[in-house]
């Protein structure tokens, strides 16, 4: 049985990384929360655009989504920088992180005395967080302890059949290991929905993946798009898709092909469900990468044909490239080359070793590139209502 | 980069494979791709662009076009082993959005 070396949590999870995060219960706190990351080594902020004038379902929703980031196994130590006035619910944020048994403070800029007060005192507590969480040794942990979170952008023709295929074999290793797999991108569904509903495990499992991208429709088509029309678009017949089937089932393919256990909502925290999951989410990089790390993912497998270079603070990303010409380009952005499948130097299956050796990797520490470069500030919450 | 010309059959069952070679021509021989990389030649009868499809085998007419391991559409001809696959004899069972969107609004951008 795989094993990877990680920091064991009070709640019996693992983490490949050992940080403070430093999360801002709203955007208006974002300043103070940067500057003491700025500071501390070890830590990272979570610059995020939400937590105020916002409906109360959207208020609760970035609640538990900036609960769940703080719960994930990557953070050790939690630093919550609170406004004072905003519309986040930062007494409960602080009650239930300090449930997970982590350490967990909390500022708040208004009480402080202002922003540079609330700086000095943010730092100093951050600085102590650090220090107490930096000497945790890693121990040996089962695979079976992984969630790892998928996710492909900047996609071209070689995504489908080559990089999410890679992820797609990983994937089903990882479920067969009885680790956790979660893929999203709900809107990618559109075409395929049946495909996916029939691998549910259950009828009603089946009938929420209807219902998540029928909701995601409504809200379209509420401000008058209709995102079915127009599919498969000319410019997809011309690269070569057929139908809107095939173009679903090419961002389908890397969740691989074991039953999909059931549908998380966006702020969900997974807790001991092993196997493969859908959360429900969009596909923009922000907003997935966001919602994937606030569901305990340890990692990320990034596919991509373009070359989509963005990571998330907590969760290293691994991007895998399907498209050889990208890759010799941006060789420094990508970790693994996919496009070897379709120059018919390796099998898929052969990817699948490289990328499953890089993953065991990363989980005991290594770097991914974009890790090594810090690329990773341009984070946010999904929400669904208006902004007043 | 290797010079062999490729086409890659993601999963056993599918009876399409996607080309990633340019210049393939009727009487070009490319190589079939499994995922466990098996390599199976293949004559191809059609002129065949980078990234479009090719029928690794016989598909009927009214038979199910599987690539991914699902179906992608059903075929609207007889497809012969190393014919072209596409819109011409492949129809979606899910509708054609863009040819919907066309005839009610005579439009062709997308």
């Amino acid at each position: 049985m795989p094993s990877f070396m990680g920091f064991r949590r009070p709640d019996g999870r693992f983490g490949a990384r050992n940080l403070v995060a430093i999360i801002p219960s709203v955007t208006c706190a974002n300043d103070v929360a940067q500057a003491i990351s700025r500071q501390v080594q070890g830590t990272v902020a979570y610059l995020h655009h939400q937590g105020c004038c916002q409906l109360p379902p959207d208020l609760e929703r970035v609640t538990d989504t900036l609960i769940s980031l703080g719960r994930g196994p990557n953070v050790g130590a939690v630093l919550i920088v609170s406004l004072g006035c905003e519309g986040t619910d930062h007494a409960r944020m602080y009650e239930e992180l300090r449930a997970t048994g982590k350490p967990v403070e909390i500022i708040h800029i208004q009480e402080l005395g202002g922003v540079t007060k609330a700086i000095r005192e943010g730092t100093d507590i951050a600085r102590r967080l650090a220090i107490s969480i930096s000497g945790l040794q890693r121990e040996e942990a089962d695979i079976a302890h992984l969630v790892m979170a998928i996710k492909c952008g900047a996609s071209d023709t070689t995504s489908g059949v080559a990089s999410n295929c890679v992820i797609g074999a990983v994937s089903d290793r990882l479920v067969d290991l009885g680790a956790t797999v979660v893929f999203g991108e709900t809107t990618e569904f559109i075409g395929g929905e049946h495909l996916l509903a029939r691998r549910a495990v259950t009828k009603e499992v089946g009938q929420q993946i209807y219902d998540i991208v029928d909701a995601m429709e409504t809200r379209a088509k509420s401000i008058g798009c209709d995102m079915r029309r127009g599919q498969p678009t000319p410019g997809n017949i011309a690269g070569g898709l057929s139908s809107i089937e095939e173009k679903s089932l090419g961002a389908i393919a890397k969740s691989g092909t074991r039953p999909i256990q059931g549908v998380l909502d966006y702020p969900d925290f997974i807790t001991d469900q092993k196997g493969l999951w859908i959360k429900d989410t969009p596909g923009r990089e922000p907003e997935i990468l966001t919602g994937m790390a606030a569901t305990g993912a340890q990692l990320m497998c990034f596919s991509t044909g373009l070359g989509a270079p963005q990571g998330f603070p907590s969760m290293p990303v691994i991007k895998i490239c399907g498209n050889p010409h990208t890759y010799a380009r941006m060789e420094e952005d990508m970790d693994i080359n996919a496009g070897l499948v379709i120059t018919g130097e390796k099998s898929i299956d052969e990817v699948a070793d490289e990328v499953f050796a890089k993953l065991l990797r990363v989980l005991g520490g290594e770097m991914t590139k974009n890790e090594a470069i810090g690329y990773f500030s341009a984070i946010d919450i999904h929400c669904l209502g208006p902004v007043i | 980069m290797a010079e062999q010309l490729v086409a890659l059959q993601v999963k056993d069952a599918d009876n399409v494979a996607t080309i990633f070679a340019d210049d393939v021509i009727p009487g070009t021989v490319i190589a079939i791709l499994d995922p466990s990389g098996t390599q199976t030649p293949l004559t191809v009868r059609d002129a065949i662009p980078y990234g479009h499809k090719v029928a690794v085998r016989p598909i009927a007419v009214g038979e199910l076009i599987i690539k991914y391991g699902e179906e992608i559409g059903v075929a609207t001809h007889d497809i012969a082993a190393g014919a072209y696959v596409h819109v011409h004899n492949l129809d979606s069972m899910r509708g054609r959005g863009d040819l919907e969107r066309m005839t009610q609004e005579g439009v062709q951008d997308a």
